[in-house]
């Protein structure tokens, strides 16, 4: 029997319902709740502030995935004055967004054990929960590191420019040696604001934050946005741009894939499948593009529906481009499977336990290459993966050869689901226009991005603008994950590593 | 060994021709350079200037600024008159801001010219830039990279991307310009030996592209550094990025 808690309002992925109906209930009924929800197997999805009518008070929401149920369970509890007791002790997998809610509103978590700010940025509310000048620039990546000290170890500090063309991120490793005793990752850089510029949307730019707002998953990101506007107006979008937006959340799945393998092997100095796989990545994207255009398919996924159709002619196009890159990628993945030396690197490299991976919350082929059965394409199926199934691939090995190998299955499955669905597309229109958004509600969406769950969640005000919208890319999960696959390891295999996560910063940083 | 040599061979040559050759055929619904015809055009209705995200467009005036658009459909989609429309063109980089700004007298665009004697005898045989990623969402930053798959091999030109600003030309930046990157992008800048060159990719480099005029970002890079070429797009096609970067070093003529 399941635990029914009645501190939690019941919902499911793209549902709307009106904010009264969620229970509110004191923060230390809501630490026990989303305490005992978390021991008995479900997982922070989402945990944010949100302003009240009160100046002095901050309200706090908490969205729970139940993944065996299929079930969203949504707490709220009311904040008043500066501070409030921190779950993390007890929840690991808080522990960021304890400090996202401290920088954001200026309320301070009491007893956070690693207390600093997320993006080096000023609080909404004119409150600083370090007590820093207004006046004064709050600059990225200062502030205390955790130490080691010991006449033989040394610190590595990174970034934020870094070697390749990838995004800034800072990183500090504590080493004896070649071996990394302890990496810590500051991110921030990359802040432009769109969480808080979402509000009083939707307007004429908040598609394109959406889709800008981690460029390498446009579709993942906009798809969400576009259920959060569907579930708030009551529209239902028709059932052929559902399936256009599956092909399309494929492509995107694929192209990244592909061109994490052929970075896995560049890293590892094995030059066949990074040559292959660097091109035939394009191929993927120049899919996209013939879907709409735009290589990351920005102008694609619109509320209602999808921007563009495909005639008979495009399917048979689609299909036969996608049957040629099949079997190209088929034999430039498999090199890697019989080469001794690739296996030699990536097996025992970077591993993430099962229990760490639970603990913490990660999602994504991360927590699939652990052993763990998330994805939300089968937990929270929403659209498209109503009707199709994609089977979860799942590896035990918990290291890079897991984490490469979760994403050679899903090669092979988003190509079936996607020569699946172009076989049997649906008849009839891809868009329908929305109508005004319901006030005073709350939804969620959840999808199944490359990289993992995609969590958005938006609040409305009494005209049916949002009052709060609420992101949470797949990397707000992971980035602990990299640093714990780092511990004991050779800092020369921190690239290798990170390839493996891939994980975004613009994401994160928002 | 055997496996490698033969999907070597049944992966075949693929590096294209381009720009001795034809470049790489572009989807039927790419969009490339707007055109915005004029004579069309209704001068009282505002619906395109009212429904551009970003500003880019001021009826009035009759002025589309290409840095400023992120080549999204909303004013093709919104216009009645059907006045602005996409060309396949994906040539469409500049080497002066103003040049980006299309307007009633100048429909065509003034592509970018080769750089100075003094500097093309220095770069043009072997570019050596540092990218910096300032606020970009990682569109931008993957059609650069792109361009060193073997399909593209920039190598070829010898335009290649480097580790170290100190070993470097000149930087490559995408994304807005951050308030948390501006130190790090002056010291990257500052690292470089003179003489140097700036190359803006993508319309948040240029002008701060879907977040011009938010507090946490600047509006591209132009306030603090000066810019020797601007590509547009959002993100630009990997060909429009080889286009300009062609152009500048005089590998391609303005025909």
């Amino acid at each position: 029997m399941k635990q029914i808690y009645e501190n939690l309002a019941v919902m499911t992925n793209g549902d709307s319902i009106l904010i009264n109906e969620i229970p509110i209930c004191d923060i230390t009924a809501f630490t026990a709740t989303i305490i005992d929800a978390v021991d008995k197997g479900q997982r922070v999805s989402s945990f944010f502030g949100a302003k009240t009518d009160n100046a002095d008070s901050t309200a706090l929401y908490v969205i729970l995935a139940d993944d065996e149920s299929n079930r969203l369970n949504v707490g709220k509890t009311i904040i008043s004055g500066t501070e409030f007791p921190s779950i993390t002790p007890h929840c690991p997998q808080v522990h960021l967004f304890e400090r996202e809610i401290a920088e954001q509103f200026g309320i301070i978590p009491i007893g956070h054990p690693w207390f600093k700010p997320v993006r080096y940025c000023h609080s909404w509310t004119g409150m600083d929960a370090w007590n820093r000048n207004k006046n004064e620039p709050i600059l990225p990546a200062v502030g205390d590191f955790y130490r080691i000290e010991g006449e033989q170890i040394h610190e590595v500090a990174v970034g934020p420019v870094h070697a390749g063309v990838i995004e800034p991120g800072h990183y500090r490793f504590q080493c004896h040696g070649e071996q990394v005793f302890h990496l810590e990752i500051a991110l921030g850089f990359q802040h432009r604001g769109v969480e808080k510029a979402m509000e009083t949307g939707p307007d004429s730019r908040s598609l394109h934050f959406m889709e800008t707002l981690a460029g390498d998953t446009t579709i993942g990101h906009s798809i969400s946005y576009c259920q959060i506007y569907e579930a708030f107006s009551h529209t239902q979008k028709p059932v052929r741009a559902q399936a256009l937006r599956g092909i399309a959340l494929e492509l995107e799945r694929l192209a990244n894939h592909v061109g994490d393998l052929g970075a896995l092997s560049g890293d590892v100095g094995f030059l066949p499948t990074s040559s292959f796989c660097g091109r035939l990545r394009g191929e993927f994207l120049n899919l996209t593009a013939y879907l709409c255009g735009n290589r990351f398919g920005r102008g694609f996924i619109l509320p209602g529906g999808v921007g563009f159709d495909i005639d008979q002619q495009d399917v048979g196009e689609i299909l036969h481009r996608i049957g040629i890159c099949n079997k190209e990628i088929t034999d430039a993945i498999n090199l890697l499977w019989d080469n001794q030396s690739v296996m030699a690197r990536f097996t025992d490299t970077g591993p993430i336990s099962e229990d760490f991976a639970i603990e913490m919350g990660l999602v994504g082929p991360v927590a699939r290459a652990s052993g763990i059965m998330r994805d939300v394409r089968y937990t929270h199926p929403n659209g498209i993966f109503r009707f199709s199934q994609i089977p979860v691939s799942i590896y035990e090995s918990g290291d890079v050869l897991g984490r490469a190998y979760v994403r050679w299955m899903e090669i092979q499955k988003s190509i079936s689901f996607i020569i699946n669905q172009l076989k049997t597309l649906p008849k009839g229109d891809v868009l329908v226009l929305p109508e005004k958004l319901n006030p005073l509600s709350l939804s969620i969406a959840l999808n199944e991005g490359w990289r993992g769950e995609i969590c958005h969640v938006a609040l409305t005000d009494e005209n049916g603008s949002f009052a709060r919208y609420k992101i949470v890319d797949p990397s707000f999960h992971n980035w602990q994950g990299l640093a714990q696959a780092l511990r004991n390891q050779e800092i020369s295999d921190f690239p290798l590593c990170n390839k493996s996560f891939n994980l975004s910063y613009c994401g994160h940083d928002l | 060994m055997y496996k490698e040599i033969l999907t070597r061979i049944k992966q075949g040559h693929r590096t294209m021709k381009f720009p001795k050759g034809a470049p790489p055929a572009l989807s039927d619904r790419f969009r490339g350079r707007l055109i915005f015809d004029t004579e069309k055009c209704d001068p009282l209705c505002k619906i395109c200037t009212e429904i551009c995200p970003v500003g880019a467009i001021e009826t009035e005036s009759k002025r589309l600024d290409l840095g400023k658009c992120l080549f999204c459909t909303d004013c093709f989609q919104a216009c009645p008159e059907k006045a602005i429309s996409f060309s396949k063109d994906y040539r469409l980089s500049v080497r002066n801001r103003e040049d980006l700004i299309v307007t009633t007298e100048l429909k065509e665009i003034i592509l970018a010219e080769e750089l100075e004697k003094k500097m093309k005898k220095l770069f043009g045989h072997s570019l050596k830039l540092r990218q910096v990623s300032a606020g970009g969402c990682n569109a931008c930053e993957a059609d650069v990279n792109v361009l060193g798959t073997i399909g593209w091999d920039m190598g070829r030109f010898g335009i290649k991307l480097e580790a170290s600003p100190r070993h470097s030309d000149g930087i490559l930046i995408t994304g807005p310009v951050t308030k948390n990157m501006e130190i790090a992008l002056k010291k990257a800048w500052d690292a470089i030996p003179e003489p140097k060159i700036l190359i803006a990719v993508g319309s948040c480099a240029i002008a701060g592209g879907p977040y011009i005029d938010m507090d946490q970002v600047n509006n591209g890079v132009e306030s603090s550094l000066p810019v020797d070429l601007y590509i547009p797009g959002c993100p630009p096609h990997p060909l429009t990025i080889l286009d300009g970067l062609l152009r500048l070093l005089g590998r391609i003529e303005n025909e």
